[in-house]
């Protein structure tokens, strides 16, 4: 069976999903479950103290018996915050030690801060933490973070929250023909076809957020990003036809045609 | 009274033995919570051995929707 193994552990889905911005905890449970994905990413932040501590926790929605935990350190700018943020996760999911990196660089472009995420990388991976990190498409970037042990690497495809697609093929396929780890394309993907196409490339497996909570109907979207990432995958599997610019081939038989 | 310093707020609390009290006064007890006192991560085993004085830095946290 094709399945995507990360750090050992082998999930049927290669589509991997945020969970944030839904409009409450059903719509997100609706949602995941309609992509059918294994890998949750969720946010660790600071509790309102003070506020009722018995509102429904994400947690419940999502029970962490039933998916597996990604916790990411979105919102931070410097590799201390990022590893703190990892330490305070793996003592909040009880020594679960598979995370997701991400540096930021400014709060405009969400772009990451490549020089601070390969600091934070090298403690964490030290620390024993399972590191699947956020980057840039940078190719030589990408295979350093494979080199400090990362074990996936996580290229963007244009910025977070965008929705612009995949911008720069060229360079994810650099970096997939370069790293042995997983590559996972996170951010950009904007709808259905972005997903196959990553997939088409090669890339191990998808990570979205805004594409699906962004979308008019994101059960619908959770829906046809599952079958998108599984038509990449296959169509990856089957091996493409080769492109021909110039000279066109008809499908149907030369001979025998009327009037001949 | 302490004054602690609490995810990122001064606020002045009731005296308390130690971390567990403190997070009962809170009512975050048995809640999927994680705290750094003073930088330092504090297990959940060692909440009723670790105390809370006067100054000290505390961070909680728990797990959100995020992407």
């Amino acid at each position: 069976m094709d399945t995507l193994v990360i750090a050992g552990r082998s999930y049927a889905s290669r589509l991997l999903v945020g969970t944030g911005k839904y409009q409450n905890f059903a719509q997100t449970r609706a949602a995941i479950d309609a992509s059918g994905a294994e890998i949750v990413t969720v946010a660790i932040r600071r509790t309102n103290i003070g506020q009722d501590p018995n509102q429904p926790s994400l947690l419940d929605a999502l029970p962490p018996s039933r998916f597996t935990y990604l916790p990411n350190t979105a919102g931070c700018y410097t590799a201390d915050d990022a590893i703190r943020t990892l330490r305070l996760a793996r003592e909040l999911l009880d020594g679960h030690d598979l995370v997701k990196l991400e540096v930021l660089g400014d709060p405009q472009s969400l772009y990451p801060n490549v020089v601070e995420t390969i600091k934070a990388a090298e403690v964490l991976v030290k620390e024993g933490f399972k590191v699947m990190v956020y980057t840039s498409d940078d190719p030589i970037i990408a295979k350093q973070l494979e080199d400090i042990g990362c074990v996936a690497v996580m290229p963007l495809a244009s910025l977070i929250g965008s929705g612009m697609g995949i911008l720069n093929p060229w360079n994810l396929q650099i970096i997939l023909s370069r790293l042995n780890v997983p590559v996972i394309v996170d951010a950009g993907v904007g709808t259905a076809s972005d997903a196959a196409i990553a997939m088409e490339l090669g890339c191990a497996a998808v990570l979205m957020n805004t594409a699906i909570a962004g979308a008019a109907n994101p059960i619908l979207m959770a829906s046809a990003m599952k079958k998108a990432v599984e038509a990449g995958r296959e169509a990856y599997l089957a091996g493409r036809m080769p492109k021909k610019a110039y000279q066109a081939s008809p499908s149907s038989p030369t001979s025998g045609i009327i009037g001949s | 009274m302490i004054t602690l310093h609490i995810n990122g707020q001064m606020r002045q609390f009731p005296a308390v033995m130690n971390l567990a009290e403190f997070l009962e006064s809170l009512e975050l007890s048995g809640k999927r919570i994680a705290v750094e006192k003073n930088g330092e991560i504090v297990p959940k085993s060692q909440y009723l051995v670790t105390p809370v004085n006067d100054g000290d830095q505390l961070e909680i946290v728990v797990a959100v929707g995020g992407g």
